[in-house]
């Protein structure tokens, strides 16, 4: 019954959704610190991709929410823009390992090396750390080489995903699964380790200060920069995604994910494709790492824990593992709920614990309960929307034209239209 | 130096036996349903919980007073086994039942979920009851037996290895002799073709999580004896290693997960005792997992289906 | 139909959480000013003061620290601390006018966690200061933001060198910092132990590595022959591999550099391999939990700590009852940590009432008195800070465990 009701639902009208955003962006300024208003406006990206209208138009209103929008009733108050790149973040790095898992079929579980990776390049050598094995008193670098290192982090994460993938690539399945996590393993623990007998990382020290992006003469710390350039950083990763989704590559990650035999005898080269999908998917991880620790200041190995690459695995899946639109929404409403809902929720029922309303004995103090919740929550998502909050879409008309086609209707099928052409060129 | 190796390889092997088993559990999930039971640790917590409430409960009731030890431990591993089996039983039907036939990395998230319930819905109960989260299991077993002046095992060690040896013995009597084993393997197979021959699956794949939950919630129990302090976090890691277990030995083979994780107890133990100085300090025993896993990622690399996994030819 | 039945169930979704902006929303505050305060302010006036006059506002004094995860119980001792301390003077606040509140923040040990904590902290502004936080790890990259919104800190437990050496005017410790604690520590163990040789364990984390590296540096100026230095993981049960290098080479003393959870585990299995020489830990091992972990083996095991012993005094004692009794949990240093950081703040934040003519201060105020702290005596340490927000009076004591608590041995020299 709800099911027929939604494919009945063509979309919701343009109107609907201009008027929700006018609301909430009317609420969020008139009444600066309210949660629900923040919320409304960040959630009307959703609505706006299910407006029923074309996609210029949404994309227009789309770009107008988060460009103009969102920093201009919210871009007075720090934490919701923190909260705003922090989602970014975290959509960012889902979209990198949604090319690794989501296109190309690969079970990454140690994906935050290569955040690791990109955060530390930036960071050595961006403070004083590097004086520590380089001879000559170079660094620290000032924060303008904050912009060449977004690309230095690049290439460095992409190396490591190169080199990681060329032995690891050769398991499969599950198995790549564990290898990768063991790889993951190791580099956090190596990180963890380097202050001896050269001392590049620091250690459990970590490493700080690291100095805030500048561009001309500007220093960018606050959160409202970062969440420009995560922005930023995000459309050119969507890009890349679209990109890569109809390329020739693109189409060959999935036919290596459907089946890695037939892709093969299809003539994909098994190797290159993975390859390819672990480096891109590194080098997006890379980029948003060195970002990472410009914006925290301060980066340890306890970042880049095993947790770290669940997490945003449970992203990707849980938006719809190969889809663009759902590993964004999957991201976001991940990181909301720990950054924000849930927070939110234990502040909402310590103040009532305060006035005296619901009486908690200490031992359930609610700002105990966050991951409590975010476990249920994995559970009902997982059982209710198994593929997905907003599921990959195959293009169905390929299918259908081939089907349709005169070929397939043939008994002989695509047989028939290589002896087809085959007697047509010796005639 | 090498005066201490008997006692390395002893302690290599009790947490190796331990490793074993829980690896067991992840082996026969994975063997049957292809899925990597992310919330087996969490219920080798439970049952290191259960065990150990039923000795601090008994133990201020003054029961344990005077009972033999073994008996006061066989009746704690019956109890945790029963209830670990249980709620093992209960969660394959609520989280991950909905889902066969879903995408294949959903039950993960689900079993992620189900992981995180548990470790706080523990941590919960224990504030509540004891006002902590960590708890020191009475031990029943002291002592030690000495071999000559190169080592000493202590009893629980001993007994840990031993109830683990018996367990593993059972299982496989069970697996290849019994009607249900013969089923189990059947639907490991081929689901289809197992349901197609009147197997119950759905029964087949409840007694799987029955068995091998109720092993992980015996080796809780093993654990809290052995180690005497445990907290609600101490599932994650310890499924980790026995997953990696699992896999050195060749995930879906009972030989090869008990095999993998003696063989990563050991290779844990000996790096942690001998990195060090044999590195000069350079590499320490902080080194110790990383070793562990490359030996994993090597062997994989030379048998990507394990030590003792089939090379599964691909069909057209 | 079907669409209209949507569109139906969106515009009511849409009304109702429009009319809920108006009402909810739990960070409301007030937009800056003293008294006009948003919905939720109000309700919480009116609830908290139960008649008295409250027109002066709500000032929330916040903790961060992890209350999840597995190092919660220390993150929620020092909670509970801060609560009880703030509970204690609620009176003497309201008398002003002034409603306190304890904002307690989860920062899960995790940096990131910690930072968007400290965004929120200081984007509201009835948050006047923060006791936090546990981890050297998360209180730096907090502290950062900490700075940008000039609100002050005071950590009773981060003792990472570095965490001072910044320049940031807002950040405070109460506590002795690694590179006191840990000479003194190894002073100790040379002069009055009498150790020749020594094996260090730390758990590598900032903090136990931190105060290991200080030790191990002690160690070798004072000619103790170090035989091995050591890490370990943190929660695991099994420390044998090390142990077994340790009984190898039978030191004179285990330094362990790390908490309590690992310190217990190492002691007991230390002993059961047979180990007979002293066993040496820094303020991470001062927990009741110790015992229980380590069970015998506890006893003998010294450790330093920053503070003061807290029934060493009748005074002392009856304090311990009372905490004991009003938060129904057993009394931990980090609790009174805790305990005395609020303190520290709740006396910047009267100072800033006081001077400000009994109006709500601006937190540049609140700073700059709790920055002026001197000679406070808290609880158990005597608190004046130093231009780095060092405290000055952080005295090293040195404590051994007997066989169900800990006893005071003396001051280290």
């Amino acid at each position: 019954m709800a099911n027929l009701a939604w494919k009945t639902f063509k979309g919701i009208p343009l109107a609907l959704t201009l008027v929700w955003i006018a609301v909430f962006a009317a609420a969020l300024h008139f009444m600066d610190k309210s949660v629900i208003a923040f919320l409304g406006i960040l959630s009307s990206i959703v609505l706006v991709y299910y407006t029923n209208t074309s996609k210029t138009i949404k994309l227009v209103i789309g770009a107008a929410v988060l460009l103009v929008i969102i920093p201009l009733v919210a871009g007075e108050n720090r934490y919701y823009m923190e909260v705003a790149s922090q989602v970014g973040i975290y959509v960012a790095m889902a979209l990198g390992l949604n090319i690794v898992v989501g296109f190309a079929g690969l079970l990454d579980l140690g994906y935050v090396a290569f955040f690791a990776a990109g955060a530390y390049a930036y960071a050595i050598f961006s403070t004083s750390q590097a004086n520590e094995f380089i001879a000559g008193n170079l660094f620290p670098l000032s924060g303008e080489w904050f912009w060449p290192f977004l690309i230095v982090g690049l290439i460095v994460a992409a190396i490591f995903g190169i080199l990681l993938g060329l032995p690891v690539l050769r398991v499969k399945g599950d198995y790549l699964a564990i290898v990768t996590l063991g790889f993951g393993e190791i580099i956090r623990i190596i990180f963890n380790n380097l202050d001896k007998p050269i001392n590049i990382t620091n250690g459990p020290q970590g490493i700080t200060p690291i100095p805030s992006p500048e561009l001309f003469g500007i220093k960018m710390g606050t959160p409202f920069f970062f969440y420009f350039i995560v922005l930023f950083v995000i459309a050119f990763i969507v890009l890349a995604n679209i990109r890569f989704e109809h390329s020739r590559l693109g189409r060959a990650w999935i036919a290596v994910r459907e089946d890695e035999l037939a892709a093969q005898s299809m003539g994909i080269s098994l190797l290159n494709a993975k390859l390819a999908a672990f480096a891109t998917g590194a080098s997006f991880a890379g980029v948003v790492g060195v970002i990472f620790a410009a914006k925290q200041t301060f980066i340890d190995p306890t970042s880049f824990t095993l947790m770290e690459s669940i997490g945003i695995l449970v992203m990707v899946i849980l938006g719809g593992s190969g889809s663009i639109p759902g590993v964004v929404l999957g991201a976001a409403f991940v990181t909301i709920l720990q950054v924000q809902l849930l927070k939110e929720f234990s502040n909402f029922l310590h103040s009532l614990q305060q006035s005296g309303i619901i009486n908690l004995p200490n031992q359930l103090d609610p700002s105990k309960f966050q991951r409590l919740v975010f476990g249920i929550m994995l559970i009902l998502v997982a059982l209710y929307r198994p593929n997905g909050l907003i599921p990959a879409k195959r293009k169905k008309s390929d299918l259908d034209a081939i089907k349709e086609s005169e070929f397939s209707k043939q008994k002989l099928g695509i047989l028939g239209k290589l002896s087809q052409l085959a007697s047509g060129k010796q005639s | 130096m090498l005066n201490i190796l008997p006692q390395v390889l002893v302690d290599g092997l009790t947490l190796g036996f331990m490793y074993a088993v829980v690896a067991l559990g992840y082996t026969m999930v994975y063997g049957i349903l292809e899925f990597i039971n992310f919330a087996h640790g969490e219920i080798f917590m439970v049952g290191a919980f259960v065990g150990t409430e039923v000795l601090l409960i008994s133990d201020s009731l003054g029961a344990l007073e005077g009972m033999n030890p073994f008996v006061a431990l066989f009746l704690t591993l019956i109890i945790a086994m029963v209830l670990t089996g249980a709620l093992g039983v209960g969660i394959e039907r609520i989280a991950y039942r909905p889902l066969r036939g879903a995408p294949r990395l959903v039950p993960l998230i689900s079993a992620i979920g189900v992981s995180f319930l548990l470790q706080d819905l523990v941590r919960f109960t224990e504030a509540l009851a004891r006002n902590e989260f960590y708890l020191n299991s009475p031990t029943l077993f002291t002592g030690s037996i000495s071999l000559g002046s190169i080592a000493s095992i202590p009893t629980k060690g001993l007994i840990v290895i031993v109830i683990a040896i018996v367990m593993m013995i059972a299982l496989t009597l069970f697996v290849n002799k019994t009607k249900w084993g013969i089923a189990m393997r059947a639907v490991a197979q081929d689901q289809s073709t197992a349901s197609l021959m009147t197997i119950n699956v759905d029964k087949v794949i409840m007694l799987t999580f029955l068995i091998g939950s109720s092993l992980g919630g015996a080796t809780g129990v093993l654990f809290a004896q052995n180690y005497g302090t445990i907290d609600p976090y101490i599932g994650f890691i310890l499924g980790l290693k026995a997953f990696t277990a699992a896999v050195l030995g060749g995930i879906g083979n009972l030989r090869g997960a008990m095999v993998g994780g003696v063989l990563l107890g050991l290779l844990e133990s000996l790096s942690g005792a001998f990195m060090g100085p044999l590195t000069n300090g350079a590499f320490g025993a902080e080194y110790k997992d990383v070793f562990a896993f490359s030996i994993l990622i090597l062997v994989l690399l030379f048998k990507p289906e394990g030590l003792f996994g089939e090379a599964v030819k691909e069909k057209v | 139909m079907k669409k209209l039945s949507h569109i139906s169930i969106l515009s009511a979704v849409l009304a109702t959480s429009v009319a809920l902006t108006g009402c909810a929303g739990t960070s409301n505050s007030s937009g800056g000013s003293n008294t006009s305060g948003g919905g939720q302010q109000s309700t919480d006036q009116s609830s908290a003061s139960g008649g008295g006059a409250t027109d002066g506002g709500v000032i929330k004094i916040a903790t961060q620290t992890p209350l999840s995860g597995n190092q919660s119980s220390l993150g929620d001792a020092i909670k509970t601390g801060a609560e009880y301390a703030l509970n204690l003077r609620k009176e003497e606040f309201k008398k002003l006018g002034f409603d306190i509140q304890l904002f307690p923040q989860d920062d899960q040990a995790d940096p990131k966690i910690g930072v968007s904590n400290a965004e929120m902290l200081i984007s509201n502004p009835d948050v006047y200061g923060v006791v936090g936080h546990l981890n050297s790890g998360v209180a730096i990259p907090s502290s950062v933001k900490y700075e940008e919104g000039n609100l002050v800190m005071v950590s009773p437990a981060n003792t990472a060198v570095k965490l001072t050496e910044e320049g940031k005017k807002t950040v405070h410790r109460i506590c002795a910092r690694d590179d006191a604690q840990g000479p003194k520590a190894a002073m100790y163990a040379k002069n009055t132990l009498g150790v020749k040789t020594a094996f260090i364990i730390h758990d590598k984390t900032a903090y136990g590595q931190g105060l290991s590296d200080q030790v191990k540096l002690q160690f070798e100026k004072d000619g103790v022959q170090i035989l091995g230095y050591e890490g370990i993981t943190q929660g695991e049960k099994d420390y044998s591999a090390v142990l077994n290098q340790v009984t190898a080479k039978n030191p004179d003393i285990i330094f362990f550099g790390g908490l309590y959870p690992e310190g217990g585990i190492l002691v007991k299995q230390a002993r059961e391999k047979g180990y007979k020489g002293y066993f040496m830990g820094g303020d991470g091992l001062d927990s009741s939990d110790m015992i229980k972990i380590a069970g015998d083996a506890v006893e003998g095991v010294v450790f330093t700590s920053v503070a003061g012993d807290v029934t060493q005094t009748e005074e002392g004692k009856k304090w311990a009852e009372e905490y004991k009794k009003a938060t129904n949990k057993p009394l931990e240093t980090y609790s009174v940590y805790g305990f005395d950081s609020m303190n520290v703040i709740l006396n910047g934040v009267m100072e800033a009432i006081k001077a400000n003519g009994g109006k709500k201060p601006t937190r540049e105020q609140v700073l700059e008195a709790v920055h002026k702290t001197k000679d406070f005596q808290g609880q158990f340490t005597k608190v004046t800070f130093d231009e780095k927000g060092d405290n000055v009076n952080a005295d090293v004591f040195i404590y051994k465990y007997d066989k169900d608590k800990s006893t005071f041995v003396g001051k280290a020299e």
